[in-house]
């Protein structure tokens, strides 16, 4: 509280008034337009209250009375953006992919959108950068099992593996041991040969060559090289879809796991698609 | 609140014991023109930063044909800074910070010698305050008769001076406006474009915005500006002692100030005239020592030499001294200007260590630039053939003026094969990157191959890259990856 407005016998200025424990505050005027701003300020933040949601009642608020909220300016936003990336996007959806290839920035923003896309939707199996998880291929490394150029991953993304459309990539591989085909030493005697198509040393594998050769290699071929045209992996080869341990192969000949992936045409539109498509080409395994 | 002269200061106190308590109106300061050598050293030092600031703009440097040849142009648009020979890439921005240090070390090394010089003649605000106050001067005239004006009622010889003053204040302040933007923009273009209406929004904005505040910060605010927003002046008497060289009124030879006829050997050489309050730009008695508002000009001194002149006293009343010299003159004795002192000392091993820092890390500087960051996602796939591969994102920096080719390979991982696939190239052991002049090229490369050991899953590599033109080569160090088995793979 102010007490006693005196003069200062030092400095010859005013006290404000304001003392705690005996010193006293000088008045050092500020400059009166100064404070004139202060009270513009104040006068813009009334009107900017009146203008815009501010204060809270028991039942709501204060609405504004431009009627703005975030939510419808997001939403501005996103049409925004939508009808910047349209004509892109309509681009992509109408022209072949050899044509998309040979624009850079439409590739670019192909590449882009596809990237987001696959982020959303086909991560969570197939691992950040197509970098695969056993059960889902490793789309970054090229180990096809449907093909890998532009038209076979389009297909593939469109109607799915075994997604349960007519038009889906379908396969069966069966189950060897509860079809009653192998016995469970003969299945031992496969997967030691199917071993040796990628590298381990084996010992003698003589019955599960043969074994390989009259079950097998029908669809996973002769030497195991696979077969794209029905989906049938390749075998003699480093990267594997189920692991390449001894366990690993054993459980898959005994029974067979076979992965679902859904179709994307009801979730995405033609020219996300494509350009995920686009995307999972360009990850390093494309043909 | 700026310490003013004893008739001021009793109109204040009127003031505010008629109770207006917290808030004063400004006191208007009508400097006085001076003439001396002082004022003449800071009339050259203004022509000097005003012509420098209004024509380096315009001054042309030849580049090629595919760059700006504007001396210095700061090309935001573009993301480069030319300066003369120099050109800057936005990550030689840490330049910048050396400057702004060097800036800073060297305010603090001045300001420690000889006080607020850059205050009283080289800051903008001064300059163009002390422009401003010319002009104002010579259409409305000298302090007196500008008082004597603004007391009187209105006439129509006061509205048109008046009127021609801010004309004038303002076309200075568009002229600055306009000479701002050039810095950014190549200035014989940006001139046409502005008067034919094709310039661009940020051009008439930032044009408009530095005229605005020219016109108010050098026209109205003045000395407002240095007392109430600038910080510089809350912390100089850090930089300040004993030692340092500033505007003093020597007491012990003006003390008791004598008014009149002098009369020998009765009282000092101060007569108490008021020509050092009235000259004072920011309206101070220098007399009360030094204080917050003083700018270290000087103006003072010319406006005490010519009355010291005039009354038959020895000149430099008011002067350039040291607090430590005025004691000991004031006992009789002399003591010497010390230049070399702890404090500058060690603001001039600062400014010496950064500048020469600048200097070899300009003369350093490659001419080839080379990024290359490792893939996360994923960190590494295993191919059929039982390679394994890694993926880069690279980033050659091509700062000739033509399209050049670079040359990308590999050293430490054994049978490494090298594809792009942006571009098709590849694979290969070695790559042959184009990089646009005047750009950065970015690619992305895989690179697989069987790496010997893999420690905790890491194996280094270097990538070597190759300028084909010119045979300059440049590495860097990276890793390869793959997985954690304890050593075999």
């Amino acid at each position: 509280m102010p007490t006693k407005i005196e003069k200062d016998s030092v400095t010859g200025h005013m006290t404000t008034g304001h003392e705690w424990d005996g010193l006293k505050e000088l008045n050092q005027p500020l400059p009166k337009w100064w404070v004139y701003i202060f009270y513009a300020c104040v006068a813009w933040s009334l009107v900017w209250f009146v203008l815009y949601p501010s204060i809270p009642w028991f039942t709501g608020y204060w609405h504004g009375s431009l009627g703005y909220t975030q939510r419808t300016a997001v939403d501005q936003d996103v049409a925004a953006v939508v009808k910047q990336r349209s004509a892109h996007m309509d681009r992509i959806k109408d022209l072949p992919f050899d044509a998309i290839r040979k624009d850079p920035q439409l590739l670019a923003v192909a590449q882009t959108a596809g990237r987001i896309a696959f982020a959303n939707n086909c991560q969570p199996c197939h691992g950040a950068g197509g970098g695969g998880n056993v059960g889902y291929p490793a789309l970054a490394a090229g180990n096809w099992i449907w093909g890998g150029t532009l038209d076979d991953i389009q297909k593939t993304l469109v109607y799915g593996i075994r997604s349960g459309l007519d038009d889906a990539r379908q396969s069966q591989m069966p189950k060897f041991a509860a079809d009653g085909l192998l016995k469970p030493a003969e299945i031992e005697q496969v997967a030691d040969y199917v071993m040796t198509l990628y590298g381990n040393p084996g010992g003698n594998t003589a019955a599960g060559q043969k074994l390989f050769a009259d079950n097998c290699a029908a669809c996973h071929g002769d030497k195991g090289e696979g077969k794209r045209e029905v989906g049938a992996p390749r075998l003699a080869g480093r990267a594997h879809l189920n692991g390449d341990t001894r366990d690993a192969v054993v459980g898959q000949i005994t029974n067979a796991r076979m992965g679902v992936m859904p179709n994307w045409n009801t979730r995405l539109d033609i020219a996300t698609i494509k350009s995920v498509t686009l995307y999972v080409h360009g990850l390093g395994g494309g043909e | 609140m700026a310490r003013i002269s004893q008739t001021d200061r009793l109109r204040q106190l009127e003031q505010e014991e008629a109770g207006q308590h917290l808030f004063a109106n400004r006191v208007r300061v009508y400097p006085k023109t001076v003439h001396g050598p002082v004022r003449r050293f800071k009339w050259a030092v203004l022509i000097f930063c005003l012509t420098l600031y209004y024509a380096l703009p315009w001054l042309r440097w030849t580049r090629g044909p595919t760059q700006p040849n504007q001396a210095v142009l700061l090309d935001i648009s573009h993301e480069r800074f030319y300066f003369f020979g120099l050109e800057f890439w936005p990550q030689d921005i840490y330049y910048l910070t050396g400057l702004l240090i060097m800036g800073a070390v060297a305010l603090f090394l001045v300001t420690s010698l000889i006080g607020r010089v850059w205050c009283g003649y080289t800051c903008p605000q001064t300059v163009w305050t002390d422009l401003f106050m010319w002009i104002e001067a010579k259409i409305e005239g000298d302090r007196n008769e500008r008082m004597k004006r603004d007391a009187a009622p209105t006439t129509f010889d006061t509205v048109w001076r008046k009127a021609v003053k801010h004309a004038a204040w303002f076309c200075i302040a568009f002229w600055t406006g306009g000479a701002w933007i050039m810095y950014y923009v190549d200035a014989p273009t940006v001139t046409v474009e502005f008067w034919t209406g094709v310039a661009s929004k940020e051009v008439y904005f930032f044009t408009g915005l530095f005229t605005a505040t020219t016109y108010l910060l050098a026209g109205w605010a003045r000395e407002q500006v240095c007392t109430y927003m600038c910080p510089w002046p809350r912390f100089q008497a850090a930089m300040l002692d004993e030692q340092s060289l500033t505007v003093t009124y020597q007491s012990w030879r003006g003390e008791p100030r004598t008014r009149g006829k002098r009369v020998e050997g009765a009282g000092g050489d101060c007569v108490d005239c008021g020509a050092c309050v009235t000259a004072c730009p920011t309206g101070i008695d220098i007399r009360d020592g030094i204080q917050l508002e003083c700018l270290n000009c000087g103006l003072c001194i010319d406006a005490c030499n010519h009355v010291m002149q005039r009354t038959g006293r020895p000149q430099w009343l008011i002067t350039w001294d040291t607090l430590a010299d005025q004691a000991a003159k004031a006992a009789g004795t002399h003591a010497g200007f010390r230049f070399f002192r702890a404090r500058t000392a060690i603001y001039l091993t600062a400014l010496v260590v950064a500048a020469g820092a600048m200097v070899a890390a300009l003369v350093m500087r490659p001419g080839i630039g080379l990024s290359v960051q490792h893939e996360r996602a994923p960190l590494f796939v295993r191919l059929a053939s039982g390679d394994l591969r890694n993926g880069y994102t690279i980033k050659i920096v091509n700062k000739a003026s033509t399209l050049a080719t670079f040359e990308l390979s590999t050293l430490g991982l054994p049978h490494a094969v090298l594809t792009e696939t942006d571009e098709n190239l590849g694979p290969a052991v070695q790559l042959g990157l184009p990089v646009k002049a005047d750009a950065v090229g970015t690619f992305h490369v895989f690179v697989s191959g069987q790496p010997g050991i893999l420690r905790d899953g890491s194996s280094p590599i270097d990538f070597v890259l190759r300028d084909t033109a010119t045979g300059e080569l440049t590495t860097y160090h990276s890793i390869f990856m793959g997985p954690n088995t304890g050593g075999h793979n």
